[in-house]
This record gives C-alpha cells, structure tokens and sequence, in this order.
C-alpha cells in the first residue's frame, strides 16, 4: 500500500523570527528554512513502515513556493521514493491545503497520510483534521504509536491526561506526535541518492482547486514582553519573596 | 449572533476549559448555547447550565459519542452548525482533534487559539511560538474557532440554563475506542492548574524527577516539564509545556533546571509569577522570571521544600 506524506518547509526550528516594522508579517528573508519537525516525523514513520514491509511506496508533497523542492528532496532523503511539488507563491492556509491533498490522494489513492500535528510558523493544527473530513476518511491526531493491520490501523494517540488507543478504518489519516520516532540524521549518500528520485510538478490551477486564503491577517506585532526579576541570594531569600512579596504562597 | 459552545467533559465532570471558552463568548456577545456531546453525561449538561452567561445547553447522548472520538462528535456538532454564527472549542487536545474537522465539512477556514477577541470576525492568536501575535479577520459566514483558555478569565457560575436533549448522530463507523491509559494522580490537571512545579533537561533522568514531587505536593501544583526532558525521555508527553505542549497560565510556575527556550516560553510567560531554579545564571529563563535563584537544584529544591 502507497502512503502519502505532506511535508511543509518552515522557518527553522532554532531561528527566532522578527516582526518586520510595517507589521505585516514576520521577516523570513534570508532565514534559515527547513521542514516541519513533525513533518519530519512524518516521513520517518512512513520510511519505517515500508522497512518493516506494511507499505511498498512512500510519495511526498509539498505545496509551496519553488524551493520546497528541497524539502521534497530532504523527505526523498529519508527514504520517500518519490515527490509531488504543488507550486504557488499564493499564502496557503491549512483549508487550501487540505482541499489540495485532497485531490492528490484521489489521483494517488493512498491507504493512509501521515502529517505532522502543527506547523511551527502558523501553529495552526488543522490539516490532517481537514483533509479526514474532506475524504471522508477516519482520523488519529497526536499519534505516539502506529501498527497496521488488516484493513486497519491501531494508533495510541496523546491526550489530555495521558493515552488513549483507536482503531481505524483503512483509508486514515494520521498526524504525528513528539515521540512517535526519532527522525534519523540524512546521510551524505542518501541525500546524493535523492536528488535522482522522482519529483513532480503540479498547480492549484491544474488540481482545480481554488486556495485564495480565507483569513486575512490585519497585522502582526510582537508579543508584550516580561520583563526580568530579581536574582535571590538562597532558598530563604525566595521564599521570603514568595509569601511576603507575591503572596502566591502562604 | 448565536454562538455554540462545545463542552469539554469526560462525560462525569465537566472540564474547567469550558468556563473559560464560554468567557470567550460572551467577549464575542450573542446568545450562547452549550452543546454537551457525550454519553449518560446529564452531569456534565447540569454542571454546563450553571456557568453564567449560558442560554441554553443541548445535550446529545449516544454510545457513539461516549469517547470523544473525532468523527462522531464533528457529525453531532455538523449537525447544529447551520443555526450558528460561531462554533468555539477549547484549544485542548480534544477540541483541536474536532475543531478542524467540523470547519473543513462546512468550507470555512478554522482560527486556531485565540487570545483575545477584537470584534465578532477578528481575532488575535500567536504564531511563531508565541514570537508574533497575528491580528486575523474571518471573511466566512460561520467562525469556527478554538480558544487558548490562558487568554480568557473562566466565567463563574451562578447561572440557571435550561437543558435541552437533542437527537444524538448515529455512529460514523470510522474509528474504534480501543483503550484509555490516564495518568492517576491526585494532583490537578496541569492546563487549568492554580501552581505549576515545570522541570526541566537540567533534572537529569526520570528518576532524578521524582525529586519535584514533595515540592508539588506542598504546592498542590500541577507538574510540567520541558519539551527537552519530554524529548529525553524524563516525563511524560502530555506534561509538555510549551508552543507544541500546553499553554499555561498558573499564579505561580516554578520551571527547574528549565534553559528556557523559546518554545518553553511561549507555553508559561503569562504566567503570574515566575520562579526560575538553574546553576546556569546565563540561562534565558532567568529573562522572564520574577525571581531566579542560581543554584545546583538537587540541593535547592528540598531545601525548598522544607522552607516553604
């Protein structure tokens, strides 16, 4: 069974972005970009499960601008066998997102779409969600732990207050969660190996899909900052500060 | 404007995040009504009824939404939607599972983890791990949100809603509740906690943890940790605080050998007070805290203990 993987390119996980003056965005010029943490997580469950033999190809997505080749190409890296680039400059959100994975897993007819949980940039949390009720497929969120079976697939899934496990019906949607895997470091060689996989080309316009953003965004500030405190001396000095300062401990 | 609310609730209790969403709406103004989802939970709808500002609470039962799962619950709210200008969820890890699904279905885009409500269509969210804070306006007819509980006081109770049943969706027949493994402790969820006791990579082991424990207990705080010690391994998932974790909001957070990376900041600075523990005095989280101590914090924490 062929699974899909949709991988997003984001601003790096160790750069701190700033609010361009104007206040219509953050500056992502000249930053560093790599793929989604979780989507990284993502490609490397699927890479494992075709390892393991429960899947025979492994297709990666990205849609985006030109340059999330190379997150196509980090994710071939890993182990996808190949890559589908949908490219835009149009600001895509998660709806638009979904509406386009969609019509892919119609052409491609996946068993099952592992993604990441949340973007770091947007933080939105949403497409996985979106694309299951889209096709009409079942869902497991924040998944720690996936196992397929006959026509189905078993996922423990992080919630609030600890696990709880499902069973889904095959077609499924996944999306990944912190310690579902550890995402192996891509080797020289395999990253020469990508470069020679696969990787195609579509558009929205060609997918015939519509994905003008839904949400405009009026501005962007930076966040009320928090000023620093005290240094204490010792444990006395803290506590001292805690009952009689504070007063948020009696 | 008609808003609903979806009910947070392990079909016994209801959970404190609802009160905070029901505040939510009422900073959107409109008739809000409650949507009790569930199983034998008539609990949950009378303790719902009782949140003021709250018109009305709907309650559907059926076995098919006795475990929150994602596909039953967005076909029960699916099934109200028409009558609403807002849908709102608590950003938990059950609203957010449902929340985008019941968008998708109605062609509207979702707004994920609203802080603050500026008018009936914009609204303010983080991004960036909390580095940027995004004004958004919604062009759809129907808003479907779901709200960071941290941004809005809980509403108190004092009302007196009427209940409604409501016909309950069959099941979809998607997905399966297999089992359900919760962490039993006696201490308070760590979301709606009053205290949090937070460590960090600095503890060291899992093991090593357990020394936060009679801290916690003299508190009677809720623990945390950082996404690094999650990462290594030292605490559990859903004790994550931070951008990809939980986003808290305590009177007092003591974070323990926590650096304070961006992604753990953005998941505490709200926070009333904060207390930061770590013989690194460099560390960024001595830049947010009220009050630091440097300090090796295998001899400062129990000495804490017995102070405090």
């Amino acid at each position: 069974m062929k699974v899909l993987v949709p991988v997003k390119r984001v601003v790096d996980y160790n750069v701190k972005v700033r609010v361009k003056s104007d206040h219509t965005g953050v500056d992502i010029a000249n930053v560093k970009m790599s793929m989604n943490p979780f989507d990284e997580i993502a490609v490397e469950e699927a890479t494992r499960l075709k390892e393991k033999g429960a899947v025979t190809e492994v297709i990666a997505v990205s849609c985006g601008v030109a340059q999330c080749q190379e997150t196509l190409r980090t994710a071939m890296a890993i182990g996808a066998d190949r890559g589908i680039l949908v490219q835009t400059d149009v600001e895509l959100q998660p709806l638009a997102v979904a509406k386009l994975l969609k019509v892919l897993a119609e052409q491609e007819q996946p068993q099952l779409i592992i993604l990441g949980k949340q973007a770091i940039d947007d933080d939105s949390n949403q497409t996985g969600q979106m694309l299951a009720a889209l096709l009409g497929w079942s869902q497991a969120t924040f998944a720690s732990k996936i196992e397929l079976g006959e026509g189905v697939a078993r996922v423990t899934r992080e919630v609030d207050g600890g696990l709880e496990t499902i069973e889904l019906k095959l077609p499924a949607i996944v999306t990944t969660d912190l310690r579902l895997n550890e995402p192996r470091y891509v080797t020289l060689p395999n990253i020469m190996k990508a470069k020679k996989k696969q990787l195609d080309t579509v558009t929205p316009e060609s997918l015939g899909v519509d994905v003008a953003p839904r949400l405009k965004t009026l501005q962007v500030v930076e966040p009320a900052a928090r000023s620093a405190g005290i240094k204490v001396q010792d444990v006395a000095a803290l506590v001292d500060k805690l009952k009689n300062e504070a007063k948020v401990v009696v | 404007m008609s808003i609903l609310v979806i009910a947070e609730h392990d079909n016994v209790h209801l959970k404190g995040a609802t009160h905070n969403v029901v505040a939510a709406a009422a900073k959107i103004g409109g008739d809000v009504h409650v949507l009790v989802a569930g199983a034998n939970a008539r609990a949950v709808a009378e303790h719902a009824a009782k949140i003021t500002g709250v018109s009305k609470v709907l309650l559907a039962e059926s076995p098919a939404l006795a475990d929150s799962l994602a596909e039953n619950v967005a076909q029960q709210v699916l099934a109200l939607a028409s009558g609403y200008s807002h849908i709102l969820f608590a950003a938990t890890a059950s609203g957010k599972n449902v929340s985008p699904r019941v968008a998708a279905s109605l062609d509207v885009a979702q707004i994920s983890e609203i802080q603050a409500v500026d008018s009936p269509d914009t609204f303010q969210r983080a991004i960036y791990a909390g580095n940027a804070i995004a004004t958004v306006q919604s062009t759809d007819a129907i808003k479907v949100i779901t709200v960071r509980t941290t941004g809005f006081d809980a509403a108190p109770e004092g009302g007196n809603a009427a209940i409604e049943s409501i016909a309950a969706v069959e099941s979809v027949g998607l997905s399966t509740f297999l089992s359900r493994e919760v962490a039993k402790n006696d201490r308070p969820e760590l979301a709606g906690a009053r205290m949090v006791v937070s460590g960090g990579r600095g503890m060291g082991s899992a093991e090593n943890f357990k020394i936060l424990d009679p801290l916690a207990d003299k508190l009677g705080a809720a623990m945390g940790a950082s996404r690094a010690a999650v990462d290594a391994g030292y605490a559990p998932n859903d004790w994550q605080v931070g951008q990809t974790g939980k986003i808290v909001a305590p009177q007092l957070y003591v974070a323990i050998g926590i650096s304070g990376a961006i992604q753990h900041l953005a998941g505490m600075k709200d926070s009333k007070v904060i207390v930061a523990i770590n013989k690194d005095g460099e560390a960024p989280i001595f830049g947010v805290a009220d009050y630091g101590l440097v300090a090796d914090l295998f001899q400062a924490v129990p000495e804490l203990v017995t102070a405090l």
